[in-house]
């Protein structure tokens, strides 16, 4: 585990590599996730308020 | 093709397809990064080759993202089509995100490798520049308040700034530079082992795979928020 940790030495370059995409991967869903929640719920309201 | 292209048809579309999408991406992404730990680590480079799993596709990505983005520029700037203009409003933040993603993932890779975060050559220069024309791309949109006109000025600074695209991906055999040359898309096949491709591919499908399901889910947002704002207007509040 400890090997696998070290990276072959790299572990300070390949670690951040792996976190930076992690934390860009997930922040873009994150956001994408809620503002679609927002509108679906917005688009909700309006259908109870004017049934057509 | 554009019969399909109406946003009702999308919607109904679009969340038939989301579900499967997102599964087969995120088994995509999970296999992926199993695979990128499970490679050995390379003759020279050493474990920083894992690097190159989440380096790679990003790159990838946030090109074909632009080319994407330009392409549906076009089709709404020639057709008038909203859905383009949507598909190409809402392709922008996330290419944005894959190529700052590739800029620093490069940069950690290039410090252990090449003995240095950064350097002015042709390929990371062209490649800040795709980040830059994504940013630009976007404030123009939040800029200007009429609608149809941010679309079409927008679309204008997508197909001008397309031409970046062969300059990076030439870049490497045009100028003296650090990155090394095409590798996987060359003739007489990959020239980069197995136990490297398969990881690479694995992720380039997840990551795209994942760029197409957000962009789906965003395309989807933004009609909603077009069909609230239409109905307040209709109504007048």
């Amino acid at each position: 585990m400890a090997r696998f940790l070290a990276m072959g030495g790299y572990a300070i370059f390949v670690w951040p590599a792996y976190g930076i995409s992690a934390l860009g991967v997930l922040a873009a869903i994150l956001l994408t996730l809620r503002a679609y929640a927002r509108a679906k719920a917005g688009a909700k309201a309006i259908a109870v308020t004017s049934p057509s | 093709m554009f019969e399909f292209a109406n946003p009702k048809r999308f919607m109904d579309l679009s969340g038939t397809v989301l579900p499967w999408l997102a599964a087969v991406t995120g088994i995509l992404l999970a296999v992926g990064l199993y695979l990128s730990f499970a490679a050995p680590p390379d003759y020279q480079q050493g474990d920083t080759v894992r690097i190159m799993f989440v380096h790679v596709p990003a790159a990838w990505v946030a090109m074909m993202g632009y080319g994407f983005m330009a392409l549906a520029s076009a089709i709404g700037l020639v057709n008038r089509h909203p859905l383009a203009e949507v598909a190409a409003k809402q392709a922008a933040p996330l290419g944005a995100v894959f190529t700052f993603l590739a800029l620093v993932t490069g940069s950690l890779w290039g410090r252990p490798m090449w003995g240095t975060y950064w350097v002015w050559d042709g390929r990371l220069t062209s490649f800040l520049l795709l980040l830059f024309l994504y940013l630009g791309y976007i404030a123009l949109w939040n800029a200007i308040e009429n609608e149809a006109r941010a679309a079409r000025v927008a679309a204008i600074l997508a197909l001008v700034g397309i031409v970046n695209l062969p300059i990076i991906e030439f870049s490497v055999d045009w100028w003296t530079t650090l990155h090394q040359g095409e590798s996987i898309f060359r003739k007489g096949g990959p020239r980069i082992a197995a136990v490297f491709l398969w990881p690479l591919a694995t992720m380039a499908l997840g990551y795209t795979g994942l760029f197409f399901t957000l962009l789906i889910i965003r395309m989807r947002t933004e009609i909603l928020e077009r069909r609230i704002r239409a109905a307040a207007m209709y109504s007048g509040t």
